[in-house]
């Protein structure tokens, strides 16, 4: 019980805190000679651990099965494992948005020990934009979703956190994501900070690079994490919806891979100045955005937590606040930004950059639109309608193929300057014989489309150029190679995967079978058992593939009983070159289970690429922080 | 000059997003699919809360009424909360309240209905919670309104607020 205190009042100097620090800083900037504050460090260690204290008030109260708290009562079941119990802290609306703030002040904490080398007025500024988030973010927390409320009288027992959350990716997806999302408040601060202060050159750029990369690699791990789970855990057999929250997601990700490409530009040309300083601000106002999206209930979907309209129009006030700050600041201090260095030229690395900025804005606006067009509409004519994944296909694809060209040639670009025909001409004839290859493939495997084609083409075309280099030049920009290697397969195997999948879904009982695709599908047997919190139906299914291999296979079916849901657990056999993925659910009335069989290939390829992705950042990063 | 006019044209594009994300939030998000709604009432066979004797879902169902049906538990807040308004539709007169408790202990449950007063007409008992499930319940509160036909008309997740009410009576009148 003591701890709902410790942690409410926690949180309440906190926001003490952030109101000192920013009446300190402003103080301090209007000096002319500064000295370096001591205490201005110690008061954001503070601030970071108040909230830390908060957060593992909260642990505690969720690990005793504290009830008399709303939100465990909630979110958490005495019968539920100890580590679901504690993932539960952060599996819920309000300990999200704590974890949230804590991941916040600790980075504004790390930022200020990591940023000596900077002008002490650029440091000030950025903490003071970053005091200016933490604060919105505390405010909303204790007004519209305190972590601490209490109920009385106190009930005996929990309402139990959503089974589908229950699962070990999980618990760690939503963390991930954060430190992913939060780290872009950091490069939105010191953007502005540095707009202010007239400093956005190299130097600055060298600086802010870090924090690009760690985010960046963040959102990328903790976008895969969250697809993962959607391809083991909903048992649709797909790993990508074009849910409103995935769009909301891949958005920040997709600003944030142009500004790690344009920062490259701003370090080495000092060009791109301007844009740079957009992309900063654009990527933390889409982070907020998603929360604003998700959190007010205004879309439908798995991840929305709460219906509650107060903190909806909390956020969106909040979110406009900065939209609006920030496009003052820039419109202000505008004059700064203009570079002297002119020589832009066209066929060189720079504009190969920006040409493929460009595009990722493309990707970037349909998405934005499809996501927020329902809301929009249902406004303005009250109609209601979803945006489906026909809508991203149609107008992404065709982009994506001149795009994957881009990408391919775009580091190597000296070719091209160097009118050196014979290389350009094998170039072409190289793009000539992926056609071929393409062309083959889809004849053998399927149905021939001609965008399909030259998609497949053009990505094989990426792929094997990154592979070329990533063999020829491994110990020069290896960074880089492995990265864009990585998407190279990542592409590819998302379209042999779309291309080459083939499922079955019908019903059958114990002893029956089907044939499909030369494989033999029968059910065994069922079996049912009890765990601590769930009702078990495992289904015993034998499949004959045609090389006489012999796969068991045991999906299942849980029903558990805080709160009611039933959910199904595939059973995914994964190789290098296909998934088989098998899923049962309940059919009412009679002894019918319905059975859904895939086989999709290339599936793992899908995965492992993303980490050769962020691999290839990491790298980038360890060698910054090695100098 | 130029600038200025560019952050008047951003500021008003920003400022109507604003306005269109403001009237956003004040539409109901929630909707239930048209085809979900014509659903008809699965039948099931439960024991009485009171007597224990086996009743089956078409005696209950029996006459030419509108019937809620209520799905709530002794230790569940929310069912307290919306407590007061199934009261007040008894009152009405209009409907028939059907409730089912909840994984409930008797006494307990009981004691609950003593304190607050019984707005039901007949209460049945899931035990083991099977039943809710079959009916495609999420948790506690969960409220069923199923019309003449005996279809379901309108399903509620959470407890009965004022705005619910309202839209209750709306639909029995």
């Amino acid at each position: 019980m003591i701890f709902n205190y410790i942690g409410n009042y926690s949180l309440i100097i906190s926001v003490i805190i952030s109101l000192i620090i920013i009446f300190l800083s402003i103080s301090s900037l209007q000096k002319i000679n500064i000295q370096i504050k001591i205490n201005l460090n110690k008061l954001i260690f503070f601030q970071f651990f108040f909230v830390l204290v908060s957060f593992f008030s909260l642990i505690i109260l969720f690990i005793l099965s504290e009830f008399a708290n709303i939100t465990v009562f909630n979110n958490s079941h005495t019968t539920k494992p100890l580590f679901y119990k504690i993932s539960g802290t952060w599996g819920n609306h309000e300990g999200s948005l704590l974890l949230w703030l804590l991941i916040l002040t600790f980075f504004i904490f790390l930022y200020f020990l990591n940023s000596k080398s900077r002008s002490i007025k650029e440091r000030l500024l950025t903490l003071i934009f970053q005091e200016v988030i933490i604060i919105g973010f505390l405010i909303f927390l204790l007004k519209t979703s305190n972590p601490f409320n209490q109920v009385f009288p106190i009930p005996e027992q929990g309402l139990g956190l959503n089974p589908i959350l229950q699962d070990p990716i999980l618990a760690i997806h939503p963390p991930v994501l954060y430190l992913g999302y939060v780290s872009t408040s950091i490069i939105f601060s010191s953007s502005l900070g540095a707009l202010i202060q007239g400093n956005v050159n190299s130097l600055w750029a060298k600086h802010i690079k870090k924090w690009i990369l760690i985010s960046w690699i963040f959102l990328t791990i903790g976008i895969l994490l969250g697809s993962i789970w959607a391809y083991y855990e909903l048992g649709w057999g797909g790993f990508w919806f074009w849910d409103p929250v995935e769009n909301i997601s891949l958005m920040p990700w997709l600003s944030l891979t142009a500004l790690l490409h344009c920062i490259l530009v701003l370090e080495k040309r000092s060009l791109l100045s301007s844009w740079t300083i957009v992309l900063s601000i654009s990527t933390f106002t889409l982070s907020v955005c998603g929360t604003f999206l998700v959190r007010s209930g205004i879309l439908n979907s798995v991840h929305t937590f709460a219906n509650d309209p107060e903190r909806g129009l909390f956020i969106l006030i909040f979110l406009f606040i900065l939209v609006f700050l920030s496009l003052v600041i820039y419109f202000l201090y505008e004059e700064k930004l203009k570079s002297n260095n002119n020589n832009f030229n066209l066929f060189s690395k720079e504009s190969s950059i920006l040409i493929n900025n460009w595009f990722v804005m493309y990707f970037l606006s349909v998405i934005l639109i499809g996501t927020i067009y329902p809301i929009f509409l249902e406004v303005l004519s009250s109609q209601k309608i979803s945006v489906g994944p026909p809508f991203f296909n149609k107008l992404i694809i065709p982009f994506l193929i001149p795009f994957l060209i881009f990408m391919s040639i775009g580091p190597n670009l000296d070719w091209i300057k160097n009118k050196n025909f014979r290389k350009k001409i094998q170039l072409i004839i190289f793009f000539i014989l992926n056609l071929i290859l393409s062309f083959t493939i889809i004849k053998i495997f399927g149905k021939i489309t001609l965008t399909s084609t030259i998609l497949l083409a053009a990505s094989f075309y990426l792929f094997f150029v990154t592979f070329k280099d990533l063999i020829k030049k491994s110990f020069k920009n290896n960074s880089q190679v492995i990265s864009h290697f990585g998407f190279s397969l990542l592409i590819l195997s998302i379209i042999m995967n779309s291309i080459l999948s083939k499922e079955i879904v019908t019903n059958l009982k114990v002893g029956e079978q089907i044939n499909f695709l030369e494989n033999t599908i029968s059910f065994k047997k069922i079996e049912s058992s009890s765990e601590s919190n769930f009702k078990s139906l495992v289904g015993y299914f034998e499949i004959d593939s045609k090389n006489n291999k012999k796969f068991l296979f045991k999906p299942e079916i849980r029903i558990y009983n805080q709160p009611k849901v039933i959910t199904s657990e595939a059973d995914i056999k994964t190789n290098f070159f296909k998934d088989r993925f098998l899923v049962i659910n309940l059919v009412k009335g009679g002894n019918y289970f319905n059975v859904r069989y895939q086989e999709k290939p290339l599936m793992i390829w899908i995965w492992l690429s993303t980490i050769l992705i962020a691999i290839g950042g990491s790298i980038n990063f360890l060698k910054r922080y090695e100098k | 000059m130029k600038n200025k006019y560019f952050l008047i044209i951003i500021g008003s594009f920003f400022f109507f997003c604003f306005i269109v994300f403001f009237k956003g939030l004040k539409n109901p998000s929630i909707y239930i699919p048209e085809l979900q709604k014509e659903k008809s009432f699965p039948e099931f066979k439960a024991k009485d809360f009171y007597s224990d004797k086996k009743i089956s879902s078409v005696d209950i169902f029996n006459d030419n009424n509108f019937y809620l049906i209520n799905i709530w538990s002794s230790w569940c807040i929310p069912c307290r909360l919306e407590h007061n308004y199934l009261i007040k539709l008894k009152k009405q007169n209009l409907i028939k309240l059907v409730g089912i408790n909840y994984k409930d202990n008797f006494e307990n449950a009981k004691k609950f209905l003593d304190e607050l007063e019984n707005p039901y007409s007949k209460i049945i008992k899931d035990k083991n919670g099977t039943i809710s499930i079959e009916l495609g319940a999420y948790g506690v509160p969960e409220t069923f309104i199923i019309d003449k036909r005996k279809k379901i008309i309108k399903k509620i997740t959470g407890p009965i607020n004022e705005k619910i009410y309202n839209e209750i009576l709306l639909i029995i009148k």
